[in-house]
């Protein structure tokens, strides 16, 4: 990607202008993104003595991390959460993008627009209505029992992992479904006509062309659900219940009641790490596999 | 043509609808409960009553918590929007490294949870002494948002025939020209249209503004203390509806828009 127009200024100043319009971008992405990341990466190795920024220096925070096995299981939890929620969100879009897609005509603005609107509705309530119908004495119970299948309410909904992973994956459902869509788009439609002339079956054509070209947009769609799923904290503490405290749950609790900034910093830089990695074996399984990414 | 691609897609669309119901059924059971006479919510329903409504009109933290959304969604958007053009921009039109980095840092945001986003800003306005306030809550919202603005503004400069702003060049117009006389006016319905979801973004965030928020409690905030209250409930699920009803007239307003754009583009 080289520069395009204006590549030359040509003998005229255009310094001052192109300062101008670099300065708020720089700004914001220098000030806050980088110099917010960094403070959080050198508070991760500060000892916690109740100030503001720590002091001396100390590995003790991820030692303990590594050490305890109450953050092991919680870290794994939370990838195993996310993981199942990014694999239903992205299996039940990948359907709507290949209608959309393929399939549509006319109708695809709307169908579009039905899809992504729950996206811009509060996402709290989005969450809380999960509770409305998986509670004790909530909608699926009283449908239950209303409908004579069940005779007392069942507490075997509500706060458990499978609750937080049908809430997350519900909520985040249509995060997935536009960089497929748009992977799928840009298919050459003259790809599909010519393994049918060749004598590919259309499920043959979809296994052996569409989805290996549609895999960059599967995998950005992938890592849009994933990652803040991994370190929501709201899906568990309304639906979840102990037994799904998810990561996220334990770094509001070091810079809420806690109060341990250090060592909650190092469990984001552990976290950060973790997606790093997810992402980083993601992109190699599937140079490995083959596909177009 | 085989047989696959002249059909409709079979089960396809069986599946769409299915889906589309699913998407929707627990949401359409908050307006529902909304109207519901019961403190409960649970089926069957009790009788329908407006009261829930009414108990919010008369509500002053609600409304305090509501403008302080609003003040922070107006602030936060018209940032993100800045940054998403100019950060855009720089990057397409003269794609230098500096350029290229800035947008590359621009929408970083997308591949950091929440929660760490929130932490990460509240070490620094701490350290930078402005402690958790409405400002630290915008600079939280601008980075939220960002990713969404800078890929919605790339995507219309990039819509934008390159031959345009070279014949600009050629007939000697300056860059500041070129930016403001073609390049800003053509994309124009796109900067509307980041600005809606930006704010629309900044107006629903949670997860962010927890860690950020000061004395005044944004709307989100606001809703996460009354679930604690079982009694609150229906007037929670009366806000809900009425919040629903906003986001979907102006989901829809920034789509509109957003296609009158698209058409507007000379090809």
């Amino acid at each position: 990607m080289a520069a395009r127009w204006g590549a030359e200024p040509a003998g005229r100043s255009s310094g001052p202008f192109r300062f101008a319009l670099t300065l708020p971008g720089a700004l914001v992405t220098l000030l806050l993104i980088l110099f917010a990341l960094s403070l959080l990466f050198v508070l991760a190795f500060r000892v916690n003595d109740s100030s503001l920024f720590g002091a001396g220096f100390t590995f003790d925070n991820f030692i303990t991390v590594a050490t305890d096995p109450l953050y092991g299981l919680v870290i794994v939890r939370s990838l195993v959460i996310a993981g199942l929620v990014t694999l239903a969100t992205v299996v039940t879009a990948y359907p709507i993008a290949y209608y959309l897609s393929f399939h549509v005509g006319a109708r695809r603005p709307l169908i579009l627009f039905l899809v992504t609107l729950p996206f811009w509705t509060s996402y709290l309530l989005r969450v809380f209505a999960w509770k409305i119908v998986l509670a004790y004495n909530g909608v699926l119970n009283s449908a239950l029992m209303l409908s004579g299948i069940w005779h007392s309410p069942s507490t075997a909904f509500l706060n458990t992992p499978a609750a937080v992973v049908l809430t997350l994956a519900h909520a985040y459902a249509p995060f997935a479904i536009l960089p497929i869509l748009v992977s799928l788009d840009t298919i050459p439609r003259s790809l599909t006509e010519a393994a049918a002339d060749l004598g590919a079956r259309p499920f043959t054509a979809f296994r052996r062309v569409i989805l290996p070209n549609s895999m960059p947009g599967v995998l950005a769609g992938a890592v849009v659900v994933f990652v803040p799923t991994v370190g929501d904290y709201v899906t568990p503490a309304l639906v979840g219940g102990p037994s799904s405290t998810m990561i996220g749950t334990l770094i509001q609790a070091e810079f809420g009641k806690a109060q341990d900034w250090p060592f909650g910093s190092a469990l984001a830089v552990v976290v950060m790490l973790v997606i790093l990695a997810v992402i980083v074996a993601v992109r190699f399984a599937d140079r490995r596999f083959g596909s177009r990414a | 043509m085989n047989a696959a691609r002249r059909d409709r897609g079979g089960w396809l669309p069986v599946y769409v609808v299915a889906y589309l119901i699913f998407l929707y059924l627990p949401v359409a059971l908050i307006p529902l409960f909304s109207f519901n006479d019961s403190i409960q919510a649970a089926f069957p329903l009790k009788g329908f009553t407006l009261a829930w409504y009414q108990g919010l009109a008369g509500n002053e933290a609600l409304r305090d918590a509501l403008m302080t959304s609003i003040g922070i969604g107006l602030s936060a958007a018209f940032v993100a929007t800045l940054c998403g053009i100019t950060i855009a921009y720089g990057e397409l039109a003269w794609g230098s490294r500096f350029h290229r980095l800035l947008s590359g840092l621009a929408r970083m945001p997308i591949l950091i949870p929440g929660v760490i986003v929130g932490i990460a800003l509240l070490i620094a306005v701490n350290i930078a002494g402005l402690g958790p306030s409405r400002t630290a809550i915008v600079l939280g919202h601008v980075l939220v948002a960002l990713p969404a603005t800078v890929i919605v503004m790339r995507g219309s400069f990039q819509a934008i025939p390159k031959s345009i702003p070279e014949v600009a060049e050629d007939l000697g117009a300056t860059d500041a020209v070129v930016f403001r006389r073609i390049m800003l006016p053509l994309a124009l319905p796109a900067a509307a249209a980041a600005f809606m979801l930006a704010f629309l973004t900044s107006f629903d965030e949670f997860i962010v503004a927890f860690f950020l928020a000061g004395t005044q409690p944004t709307l989100p905030l606001y809703i996460w203390n009354q679930l604690r209250f079982p009694k609150s409930l229906p007037t929670v699920m009366a806000l809900g509806t009425a919040i629903l009803i906003f986001s979907i007239l102006l989901a829809g307003t920034a789509e509109l828009i957003r296609r009158r754009g698209l058409r507007r583009i000379p090809v």
